[in-house]
């Protein structure tokens, strides 16, 4: 039961870093209906940034902050350099683009930095604390679960009660008609990627020091777990997201804490094809149109 | 490649062609010493799956990651029947013919579920489960480790040159005629099948799946047998390669294996089986070469480990993101591109009327071009599946190692050919 309890609690914290992230996908492809394939890779690139100034400062504060800056940086110059100029005769090509992008990230990064773990200093204590003899949440979890939160909060604010939220939102759903009315479409989307890769960015942040270490492999499961999770639920729905973030998240931990780390992607790859045999838009999508 | 034998037409053609691309590639192992030839079993192997891939996301517009997993599908259903095999005590070729018809079912078995959830998904969804089957086969040797031996994985029996041969040939070369052969007939045969009515249908989907549908096309059930023909494709290169490296494990089919492959059809040009050989080729000559050559350099020894592996997924990387942005069609594009040019007669030095490669510095093409040249011959149709493997004069060159399939151009050619029953 301790264990259980536990466990529930480690999900918790965990299914929020993936919310996180799957609402970094969400907000992509609301904004540019492409599922960006390079989200972990840039996460992760700018958590190496946060890595390094948190290195020369000796501040976590600092890093996070240049973590959040360059996932935006990232963002900005990924859409207007790269991803504006892929063919849009299938959406087939943005993908592809986006996995080149993987490769030569990652593989710059095993160049430049070596294969070998760098450990990520958590700002707060991470052994859990024990309510009533039962260990539950960490101080860091805790934080995380609060940072998670109050973004979540934020955006939700910025799309449902500000003039750019609007503009935001009207881009993504009518770009023809939004010009018209002058909305500057393009570059409601490169904002979207900007404000898509921060929110990246700040999960893989969240969730390296939990893990072992950074590594230029250290976000994949993040993004295959987040992928998961932004699928089930919908991938235009962030209530999707942040539900689905919290299930997934809760559902691993379970499934790793008593059948083993090896059997979790298994559970993915089932929950996957299971929600997509049922609902193949996810369970928070709105319904489509019928095609014939 | 109409100039040659025009009376010839429809699944014969490709038939015809795809044999004897076959045997020219057998002969040009006897050019090429052992290790050549294990590379060239490595790329027959490879262009079994990348021909199922480059049809799959090519002509039927579905992008899968998977095509790894499939290939592992393949090659342990291999290396299970094989080991049983030889424990029953048979051995030689009814024990390899036993183990590739396992492989096969295996793989069609594994590719016909998949399909079945292909068929309800689009794009990106697609290509989200299917990286996450690649993800699960580490995990899936590792629960399953009673049969399938966890991260170890499954070794076989060795497989010696058949008696009659020993004198002639060494292990290598036998590898490579088994492995050329088994690709021969996978490519020639998907090749036979996407030529004719199936890949009209198979384009219509992807093109518009509403108009598909309207015409009558049962586009689920296209989609379906799409996705097996590519995974029985990739489950015989699973096998071909269980066979040439006697083992099979989760390590040999990561992620970054199976993104390769999709990095070898695109290169190639999507769609065209002659991209596909040319492009699985590519991805085993450039990481030995750039190996080849960074062993050569004076670097120090911790600078050459991180390059190790990490340099040649830059390049791919790069090439991925070049072709698609500037030059989508892929190395196909060329020849489609020279036939555009054709009534200038070789000056290279104008825009050919072909959109897709319109813009392209000529510089970078004229080198392939040249090698081009021969089968340059004013085509039909510009049509992505009526391509072929350029021949050349270099037997290690893999397009010798395929059978490509010259399908006729279906557009065009109005009356579906009459003796395919389906």
């Amino acid at each position: 039961m301790d264990r259980l309890l536990f466990l529930l609690a480690t999900g918790f914290a965990r299914g929020a870093i993936f919310a996180l992230f799957a609402l970094s996908l969400v907000l992509i492809w609301r904004a540019a209906r492409i599922v960006n394939f390079a989200q972990g890779a840039l996460a992760l690139v700018a958590t190496y940034a946060a890595f390094a100034v948190t290195g020369l400062t000796g501040s976590y504060w600092a890093g996070l902050a240049a973590g959040l800056i360059a996932g935006a940086a990232l963002g900005l110059g990924v859409e207007r350099g790269l991803m504006r100029f892929a063919p849009h005769s299938s959406p087939l090509s943005g993908v592809i683009v986006a996995i080149g992008l993987v490769m030569v990230l990652q593989s710059l990064l095993g160049i430049l930095f070596g294969a070998q773990y760098r450990p990520m200093r958590a700002p707060f204590d991470d052994s859990p604390i024990m309510v009533g003899g039962v260990p539950l949440l960490s101080p860091y979890d805790l934080f995380v679960l609060a940072v998670a939160l109050a973004v979540m909060t934020l955006l939700a604010l910025l799309f449902t009660r500000t003039s750019l939220g609007l503009q935001l939102r009207a881009s993504a759903f009518a770009p023809e008609v939004s010009r018209v009315l002058g909305v500057r479409v393009g570059r409601m989307v490169t904002i979207g990627w900007m404000l898509s890769s921060a929110v990246a960015a700040l999960a893989a942040m969240l969730l390296v020091p939990t893990e072992l270490g950074l590594n230029p492999h250290a976000t994949d499961m993040l993004f295959v777990y987040a992928f998961a999770v932004a699928v089930v639920g919908g991938l235009d729905s962030p209530v999707g997201a942040l539900v689905g973030g919290l299930v997934v998240g809760v559902a691993m931990t379970l499934v790793t804490g008593y059948l083993g780390a090896t059997v979790a992607p298994i559970g993915v790859l089932v929950l996957l094809v299971g929600v997509l045999l049922v609902r193949p838009g996810g369970i928070f999508s709105l319904r489509e149109a019928r095609s014939a | 490649m109409t100039r040659l034998l025009p009376s010839l037409r429809g699944i014969p053609r490709v038939v015809v062609f795809g044999a004897v691309l076959t045997v020219l590639a057998i002969g040009g192992t006897f050019l090429l010493d052992p290790y050549r030839n294990f590379q060239l079993a490595t790329v027959a192997a490879y262009f079994c799956a990348t021909a199922g891939l480059t049809l799959l996301i090519g002509q039927s517009g579905q992008l899968s990651l998977g095509q790894a997993a499939l290939m592992a599908a393949g090659g342990y259903g291999y290396a299970l029947t094989a080991n049983a095999m030889t424990d029953a005590g048979v051995t030689g070729i009814p024990r390899f013919l036993a183990g590739m018809l396992t492989a096969v079912v295996v793989s069609a078995a594994l590719g016909w579920l998949l399909g079945l959830a292909a068929a309800r998904l689009r794009g990106p969804y697609l290509a989200g489960v299917t990286l996450t089957l690649v993800i699960a086969v580490p995990a899936i040797a590792a629960v399953f480790s009673g049969v399938l031996r966890g991260d170890q994985g499954l070794q076989i029996a060795y497989d010696g040159v058949p008696r009659m041969l020993e004198r002639l040939i060494a292990v290598e070369q036998w590898q490579a005629w088994v492995a050329i052969l088994v690709a021969g007939v996978v490519v020639t045969g998907l090749a036979a099948l996407t030529g004719g009515r199936l890949g009209l249908r198979m384009r219509a989907v992807r093109d518009d799946e509403t108009a598909a549908r309207l015409n009558g096309v049962r586009t689920g059930r296209v989609k379906v047998t799409a996705f097996t023909l590519s995974s029985v494709a990739a489950g015989a290169g699973g096998a071909v390669l269980c066979f040439a490296t006697q083992s099979v494990s989760p390590g040999a089919y990561t992620l970054a294996f199976s993104l390769l492959l999709v990095v070898a059809v695109v290169l190639g040009g999507l769609g065209s089986i002659g991209g596909a050989a040319v492009g699985s080729a590519l991805i085993v000559l450039l990481p030995w070469a750039l190996g080849a050559a960074t062993a050569a350099l004076p670097l120090p020894v911790e600078v050459a480990q991180r390059l190790s592996g990490n340099l040649s997924i830059l390049v791919f990387g790069l090439l991925l993101i070049v072709v698609m942005l500037v030059w989508p069609g892929g190395l196909a594009s060329l020849r489609r591109r020279r036939r555009a040019s054709a009534p200038t007669s070789g000056s290279a030095t104008r825009d050919g009327g072909d959109p897709r490669t319109h813009g392209v510095p000529e510089a970078t093409l004229s080198r392939d071009v040249a090698a081009d040249a021969s089968a340059a011959r004013a085509d039909d149709a510009a049509d992505p599946a009526d391509e072929h493997a350029p021949p050349t004069d270099d037997a290690a060159d893999p397009a010798d190692g395929a059978a490509p399939g010259h399908p006729e151009p279906v557009l065009s050619s109005a009356p579906p050919t009459p003796h395919r029953k389906r």
